[in-house]
């Protein structure tokens, strides 16, 4: 349900969807979590699935999300959002159930739960926000940071030697046979709102079809952890972040590559 | 599937609480096998698909653990099991299921440790369950069953306990209990209703939305919280002590023992009995809420507290803090999966009481 407004004659040409409580974000200015809370949010209300949703909050910068989505929620410890919610889609197997977890989360601490969720088809939406940092506990290396990059556990850069490669684990999620959808998107120019929209979309109509796990990558930004302006971030999302994490989709159903 | 009738039925403690479960109305169960509790999830893979409900095989004990957190803030009954090493892994998830206040019950057939330990019987567990065991001020609801009788009624009772606090319930077994087969009587299915809460999370469907979280960041809310918890644990002291008592009326010492054992000192009772040796026995069922009163006041008229456990003294502390020093506290036990025998605790009651029985 739409809130009123009052425009004094104006006409109203934009507002935020119902979906998003009225609470102020807490994210760092230019930050990607805000618009894809937004976006995720505005597919729900635009679906009518708002009575019908679940959702899992990970530890890490959208922890609260909670506050800001206008729907039922469940905070998951460290790393086991998709096992959280694996618990509640095998109880309430009729309503829409997405985690939305960030790159430490997922590709760290909670990687066993990352790929066997997957790897069981459990039919849920996995939002994966890959910014190669962890931003909530100030800026240290990620699983995902890229090669020399600089975070304050790796001060010098990231070393391959002695810290490993930086892990694509949406291209490894791919190759599992539970996986039925699984795209790489971004949110930090217009057309990539509109393509990762159209992704959710795609990933909760799929949802019903009760054929697999839909995963989604949003590569994102962290300006405060990257320590750059939030402008200075989109060209380092473009210089960097993208040709090792190249936008677009890895698994489509009709197009299984298994 | 005909709704099961009460029957009277031969079997393993691991199978007799899994059929138990299915007939209080289980509506998931996720575990991960492990020795000596495996049948569990055996029984449970094998019976749910004629019967109801959902069980399923987790890659690890801490999804498992985060599975029935997803599933019971999703307004379900649920349950996992698990032996030491694998409720060990489960400690931050039922930190987390106690402090967003969820109704579980979570299954422990103690085995030997520390470590990957021995796959005997064992109690070792008893600080870990009851004091908490994962990271803050929190406490399970902790059931300790002695028979495959047992085994079976506490399900009930866990469920229905679990669900009136909105707490993690704990049932206490151990391998011997898990393995061995005793004549258990089922009660019929449906005697133990259950309605998908209020708070639960299914949808914010004509209401305000429902979240479960642990996280307060605030630290006024968050002693606010741990306050409220608090009281609930103090409701369940005051509310649901469980015990039984032998012989202590006139007993002048007094065994303690939980599980197992205080099956083993019943018979110890009755071989000291023969000798003359007055001896009375109290056997905690809840080991969380401890039977704190009872044992102050057998503390004001007997001469001796003889505390009987499968591990190095740890129930034995809480015995001491009810007696206060009133009188003397012993303790026998056994370790790592070793079982203690009727009369060793004979010898050692008659090391206590040697004055006594030489003036008689």
């Amino acid at each position: 349900m739409q809130q009123e407004i009052l425009l004094d004659g104006m006409e109203c040409v934009y507002q935020k969807p119902a979906t998003l409580t009225d609470d102020y974000l807490h994210y760092c200015p230019g930050c990607g979590h805000a618009v894809a809370h937004k976006i995720l949010m505005e597919v729900v209300q635009e679906m009518d699935i708002q009575e019908d949703i679940v959702g899992v909050a990970p530890v890490g910068c959208s922890v609260f999300a909670y506050n800001y989505m206008n729907i039922d929620m469940q905070e998951a410890a460290h790393g086991r959002a998709s096992a959280v919610a694996t618990g509640i889609k095998r109880v309430l197997p009729e309503k829409y159930v997405f985690s939305y977890q960030g790159d430490g989360d997922l590709a760290a601490i909670g990687t066993a739960e990352t790929i066997h969720t997957v790897n069981r088809g459990e039919n849920i939406l996995i939002v994966f926000i890959n910014n190669g940092i962890y931003g909530m506990t100030g800026g240290q290396m990620a699983p995902t940071s890229l090669l020399g990059q600089k975070t304050s556990t790796s001060p010098y850069g990231r070393d391959v030697e002695h810290n490993g490669y930086p892990l694509k684990i949406t291209d490894l999620v791919a190759q599992l046979p539970g996986a039925y959808y699984v795209t790489r998107q971004a949110v930090h120019t217009p057309n990539t709102v509109r393509k990762f929209k159209k992704a959710v979309k795609n990933a909760f109509e799929y949802q019903k079809l009760k054929k697999g796990t839909c995963f989604i990558e949003v590569v994102s930004n962290c300006p405060s952890g990257w320590k750059i302006t939030p402008k200075e971030t989109i060209q380092y999302l473009e210089e960097k972040m993208f040709p090792f994490y190249p936008l677009g989709d890895l698994k489509v159903p009709g197009q299984s590559k298994n | 599937m005909p709704t099961q009738k009460s029957e009277i039925r031969l079997m393993k403690g691991n199978e007799a609480l899994a059929e138990a479960a299915i007939r209080a109305g289980l509506d998931a169960y996720f575990g991960y096998p492990i020795t000596p509790q495996s049948e569990v999830l055996e029984y449970l893979t094998e019976q749910i698909p004629k019967r109801h409900g959902l069980v399923l095989q987790a890659e690890s004990e801490v999804a498992s653990i985060n599975m029935v957190y997803g599933a019971a803030g999703a307004g379900a009954r649920v349950m996992t099991s698990s032996s030491s090493p694998g409720i060990s892994l489960m400690q931050e998830g039922i930190s987390y299921i106690a402090a967003a206040e969820l109704p579980c019950l979570i299954v422990n057939v103690v085995r030997g440790g520390p470590g990957l330990g021995t796959i005997q019987p064992s109690q070792g567990d008893y600080f870990q369950a009851t004091k908490g065991g994962g990271h803050g001020d929190y406490r399970l609801i902790v059931l300790a069953p002695a028979s495959v009788q047992e085994m079976c009624d506490f399900v009930f009772d866990a469920f229905k306990l679990a669900e009136k606090y909105r707490t993690p319930a704990m049932i206490l077994s151990d391998g011997a209990l898990g393995q061995m087969m005793e004549k258990v009587e089922f009660p019929e299915e449906g005697s133990l209703p259950h309605q998908v809460p209020t708070w639960a999370t299914t949808g914010k469907k004509g209401r305000e939305r429902n979240f479960i979280t642990s996280l307060h960041i605030e630290p006024e809310k968050m002693e606010m919280i741990n306050l409220h918890l608090q009281e609930k644990y103090k409701e369940i002291e005051k509310n649901e002590v469980r015990y039984e008592t032998f012989n202590i009326d006139d007993a002048e010492i007094v065994l303690v023992a939980f599980g197992l054992p205080a099956r083993i000192c019943q018979k110890a009772m009755e071989l000291a009995r023969d000798k003359g040796i007055k001896v009375g026995l109290v056997r905690p069922i809840t080991l969380f809420p401890f039977p704190k009163k009872i044992l102050s006041d057998i503390s004001k008229k007997v001469n001796n507290f003889l505390v009987i456990e499968l591990n190095a003294g740890q129930m034995v502390e809480d015995v001491m803090l009810a007696a206060n020093g009133r009188c003397p506290v012993h303790f026998k036990g056994r370790m790592g999966g070793m079982i203690i025998q009727p009369e060793d605790i004979l010898e050692e009651i008659e090391k206590i009481v040697e004055q006594p029985i030489m003036q008689e």
